[in-house]
């Protein structure tokens, strides 16, 4: 049985020079409709990390929403955060408790990234359903687009990355993304929605703000016209 | 036939009362003050590791005084309490008043059925968008609750301490000068207390979620550098002239 329940669809993650990033898209979708325009996936999980989320957008809401009031709660009763592998330990036992309902469809595959202050740099974490947790070296994907996602972050990733290159990079691949899967939803010119972009450095997570993510969208635009021409029907006004 | 000893019921609470009573003016003080850039909160403390001064929620911070692992566990249950309530219905729903009755509550019910009464001191303040919004709830070891206005004083030297804060303590404050003033508040006459001595929290009024701030040794020498402490009048030494402080709520048991 598939319930028509929202579920959120791509986030992407990936390691720069300087820190980790994750973005997500803003798009919902109840089988073949959209449900929502404007949810948001990524979220600062406190001031060092960040979770994404895919899958069944209820749950994984409340999810996330728990997580981040236990990393609170730890902090204020221990008096100083979790380490970063901590906080993914915890996370990880958090989407196996939720086994049972992901059996039944309902799942929740979180991605978790953040700075570790001991190390040094940043990190990067993805969860399968069963609670198990991955730790990778450069970029990860997960949801409905994450497989074309995936595609062009591998092509663009170098290991000297900057915060520029990587947002940038982030945005295409889910520009690229939602051109290929009808559940991720691209940059909304129209109504000014535009992904979430988190960035976390040794100074903490960032979001990146509406007016910077339009001018990177319109510079895509840009490169796009110089890689194939003004789109049809548009040299002629 | 053994006769069971009487003591009347006056007796044991005066008692009690002498017995926390003492408790908590061995440990030092601890004071809150409203400024114009939110409420700071300065202690006497010479650990950097066992805090008096802490963050309970978004805009609600907590000070204990006296016996550090019977306050502590206070802090730990006001941090459940207030991190499930806002769990359970929004954070905008935590609200100081609600968590300074629970704890005189608390207090109140083991300073009459226990054996030994809490020797704790609590303030709970919670910062609003202006000055005058701002709450100081001010706890005893027995459950009374005083609600104070501007600034209030904790622990071990509380009426010498208030007396400063009387006089030193005016409106449109900002956090330098609200840490000078606490400052000169709580330091012996002979010599004003350093960064390694003190314990300074500010609850921020600017707008951000969690506006606990601890401030870091550093940046309290720092601060103490670039300000010089406002005076102290000399006169203001012993504790037995029963001085009247007006601002504040002075109405203190002790």
């Amino acid at each position: 049985m598939h319930l028509a329940v929202p579920h959120g669809t791509t986030v992407v993650a990936l390691r720069f020079g300087g820190g980790v990033l994750m973005a997500g898209d803003r798009r919902a979708t109840s089988g073949n409709l959209i449900s929502h325009r404007r949810i948001e996936k990524v979220f600062a999980a406190d001031a060092y990390s960040v979770v994404g989320i895919a899958g069944t957008a209820g749950p994984a809401m409340e999810m996330v929403e728990l997580f981040r009031l236990q990393l609170e709660h730890y902090e204020k009763v221990e008096g100083a955060p979790l380490s970063l592998d901590g906080k993914a330990n915890q996370l990880g036992r958090m989407v196996r408790n939720h086994l049972p309902a992901a059996m039944q469809g309902l799942a929740v595959v979180p991605l978790f990234a953040g700075y570790d202050l001991v190390a040094g740099h940043g990190r990067l974490f993805q969860y399968d359903v069963t609670g198990g947790r991955y730790e990778e070296q450069e970029f990860t994907a997960t949801g409905s687009g994450s497989m074309h996602a995936s595609t062009v972050l591998g092509l663009g990733w170098t290991s000297s990355l900057g915060t520029d290159q990587a947002i940038d990079l982030a945005l295409r691949a889910l520009l690229t993304a939602a051109d290929a899967d009808s559940a991720t939803g691209g940059p909304d010119v129209l109504r000014g929605i535009y992904p979430v972009v988190v960035t976390v450095d040794a100074h903490g997570a960032t979001r990146s703000d509406d007016t910077d993510l339009r001018e990177r969208v319109q510079r895509l635009r840009d490169n796009y016209v110089v890689q194939y021409g003004e789109p049809a029907g548009e040299d002629e006004r | 036939m053994s006769m069971p000893y009487y003591v009347s019921p006056e007796q044991v609470m005066a008692d009690r009362a002498d017995y926390a009573r003492k408790g908590i003016a061995r440990g030092r003080s601890l004071v809150a003050l409203v400024t114009d850039e939110g409420i700071l909160l300065c202690a006497e403390n010479h650990s950097s590791t066992l805090h008096k001064i802490n963050e309970i929620y978004d805009r609600i911070a907590f000070g204990g005084v006296g016996k550090f692992n019977e306050f502590d566990q206070l802090r730990v249950a006001g941090v459940r309490h207030a991190d499930l309530k806002g769990y359970e219905f929004s954070r905008a729903d935590v609200e100081a008043r609600s968590l300074a009755n629970q704890y005189a509550q608390l207090l109140g019910q083991v300073f009459t059925h226990e054996m030994k009464p809490m020797e704790v001191e609590l303030l709970v303040a919670e910062v609003g968008p202006r000055p005058e919004t701002d709450q100081l709830f001010h706890i005893l070891y027995d459950g009374t609750m005083m609600d104070e206005t501007n600034w209030c004083v904790l622990g071990g030297d509380a009426h010498t301490v208030a007396e400063r804060l009387e006089a030193l303590w005016h409106a449109n404050l900002d956090s330098l000068g609200g840490l000078g003033v606490a400052v000169a508040a709580l330091s012996p006459t002979e010599a004003p207390l350093g960064a390694p001595d003190l314990e300074v929290a500010c609850l921020g009024r600017n707008g951000r979620r969690r506006a606990f701030e601890r401030w870091s040794d550093d940046r309290v020498s720092e601060a103490l550098a670039s300000i010089t402490l406002p005076a102290v009048e000399p006169e203001s030494s012993t504790s037995d002239d029963g001085g009247e402080s007006e601002g504040s709520g002075s109405d203190r048991t002790n």
